[in-house]
């Protein structure tokens, strides 16, 4: 008997279950991968810069990041009496949701297969399919923008405003980069659903049958450019280290996050965090194959995104700071035309060998 | 519960609409317009047109709001009070009446409810929106859309010429 794709048609109770399951384990990994992402960035790069790291607490000081939470869950929370109390504490959640929100669509594993009552059901490992994934992910990352110029605009402090600022123009710049190097991706694929671009991926290398049949259609191999404009313009979108100028410490005290404190300020942290493991996820997804590979899917996704991840760290402990020029230069004058060009190219291409 | 949906947005959507012009600092008029576009998105997607609703969000709510926000920023009225003007009130007022008027009439003149022509609900969820609006717009629609693109094009070379220093 074929399984049947458990559906709200078919079997709603069971698929409303199903759903539920997908979203608490999703969600609570998540948080779990955010949480450890604190202790493993502070371990790698102390030993980087051949220092030890966090030791004291719990063994190799694995329970920093829970003593770290409970520090800051009792800290006072101050609202600056100057500041815009709803915007101010708006600002923290509308940067941590678009975060969460993107892993939605993004899928973690091949379908799973159970029978129920003699009926074997197929679970997309996936919360949900949308067939405008990758905009939708998109939507998601421009929306990420406000939290950030809210928490300047809120906080009535000129750091925080300067931060603010920066954060505006540099996101927008970057996220033009980076959604234009998606777009030679489902040029290939021809379709914007993640699903389906992890699904073309597993063709042959290249479309050539000739190779072994482990050699799969990696988009990275076919666009190893575009791969390149993404990660470089997502870590700028997120404020990873070599730009974030939003919150460079040495100018703007904390950025956009001077005045917060408490939870709002863990929340911020969190936020930053979370939307690494979503930049990790969905650059896997576009350019890695997803869940693709040796082992069982989950495990090949989630050790691609712990090699993105340790990749951002690795950047954050070796590079310096841009300057404020050079960044806008670099957005505008280099990766808009490569991005550009690389859409040209893979256009002509796909019409001279598809 | 399409409806109360439907009902839940528009509302959400016509309230944040009228604070949008009620508002007295600017930066919440343009966060009450970005609580609009969101809920326009949502109505998008309760019409079978998810494609819409993610370039509304993509380029309204993500981009052209970030810049008009960004503006703001820059020249410092966050602090700023619009000044409240009433000379406007009266024409303004006539005139959305007259248009509420314009627009009950055509609903009711023609059918409002159902989807007429070739694309139907079916088309959409087995083709795919992306594929139809593309499809219409490089087979059908291709000169409009040509000529909106070199209208864009003249709008970059002037706004690249306006803001260009001497070289």
């Amino acid at each position: 008997m074929t399984p049947e794709v458990l559906s709200l048609s078919n079997a709603p109770a069971l698929w409303a279950a199903a759903m539920l399951a997908k979203i608490l384990v999703a969600f609570s990994v998540l948080m779990g991968i955010v949480a450890y992402a604190t202790w493993v960035e502070r371990k790698v790069i102390g030993r980087m810069q051949t220092r030890l790291g966090p030791t004291m607490t719990g063994p190799k000081g694995l329970l920093q990041p829970i003593a770290d939470g409970i520090k800051l869950f009792f800290k006072e929370d101050i609202i600056p009496n100057e500041a815009s109390k709803f915007a101010f504490v708006l600002a923290p959640m509308m940067i941590l949701a678009p975060a969460l929100i993107s892993m939605a669509v993004i899928p973690f594993g091949n379908a799973y297969e159970f029978t129920f009552q003699g009926v074997t059901y197929l679970v997309p490992l996936q919360i949900t399919d949308l067939n405008i994934g990758v905009l939708f992910i998109m939507a998601m990352a421009g929306l990420g923008v406000y939290g950030i110029v809210l928490a300047g605009l809120a906080s009535n402090s000129k750091y925080s405003l300067l931060g603010g600022i920066r954060a505006s123009a540099q996101m927008i710049s970057y996220e033009l980069a980076a959604g234009l190097s998606i777009i030679a991706i489902f040029m290939l694929s021809e379709t914007l659903s993640l699903s389906g671009i992890v699904a073309a991926q597993q063709q042959p290398l290249w479309g050539i049958t000739a190779f072994p049949s482990w050699m799969h259609n990696w988009y990275i191999f076919s666009q190893p450019l575009a791969f390149g404009l993404f990660v470089v313009g997502s870590m700028a979108e997120i404020n990873r280290t070599p730009f974030d100028l939003p919150e460079a410490e040495t100018e703007l005290v904390s950025g956009f996050c001077t005045e917060y404190s408490s939870m709002k300020y863990a929340l911020f942290f969190m936020a930053e965090y979370a939307n690494m493991v979503t930049i990790s996820a969905i650059s896997a997804t576009l350019f890695l194959g997803g869940w693709d590979g040796p082992f069982p899917g989950v495990i090949n996704f989630l050790i691609k995104v712990f090699g993105f991840m340790f990749f951002f760290i690795w950047i954050r402990a070796t590079f310096p700071r841009l300057r404020y020029d050079q960044l806008m230069q670099m957005g505008w004058k280099v990766m808009l035309p490569l991005a550009i060009g690389n859409i040209v190219l893979t256009a002509v291409a796909v019409l001279l060998w598809q | 519960m399409l409806s109360i949906l439907f009902y839940l947005f528009a509302t959400v959507a016509v309230f944040s609409a009228f604070y949008v012009t009620k508002s007295r600092s600017p930066v919440n008029s343009a966060l009450w317009l970005v609580t609009t576009f969101i809920c326009l998105a949502a109505l998008y997607i309760m019409l079978d047109a998810p494609f819409m609703a993610a370039i509304q969000i993509m380029v309204y709510a993500g981009a052209i709001m970030v810049l008009i926000i960004f503006v703001i920023m820059l020249l410092n009225l966050g602090t700023a009070v619009k000044k409240r003007y009433t000379h406007a009130l009266v024409w303004g007022g006539a005139m959305s009446v007259l248009m509420l008027f314009v627009t009950n009439f055509l609903i009711r003149r023609g059918v409002p409810t159902g989807k007429l022509g070739d694309v139907t609900t079916q088309t959409i969820q087995s083709y795919g929106h992306t594929e139809l609006i593309g499809k219409a717009m490089f087979t059908d629609f291709l000169l409009p859309f040509e000529i909106a693109s070199i209208l864009l094009l003249v709008a970059i070379v002037g706004a690249v010429i306006l803001s260009k220093r001497e070289v």
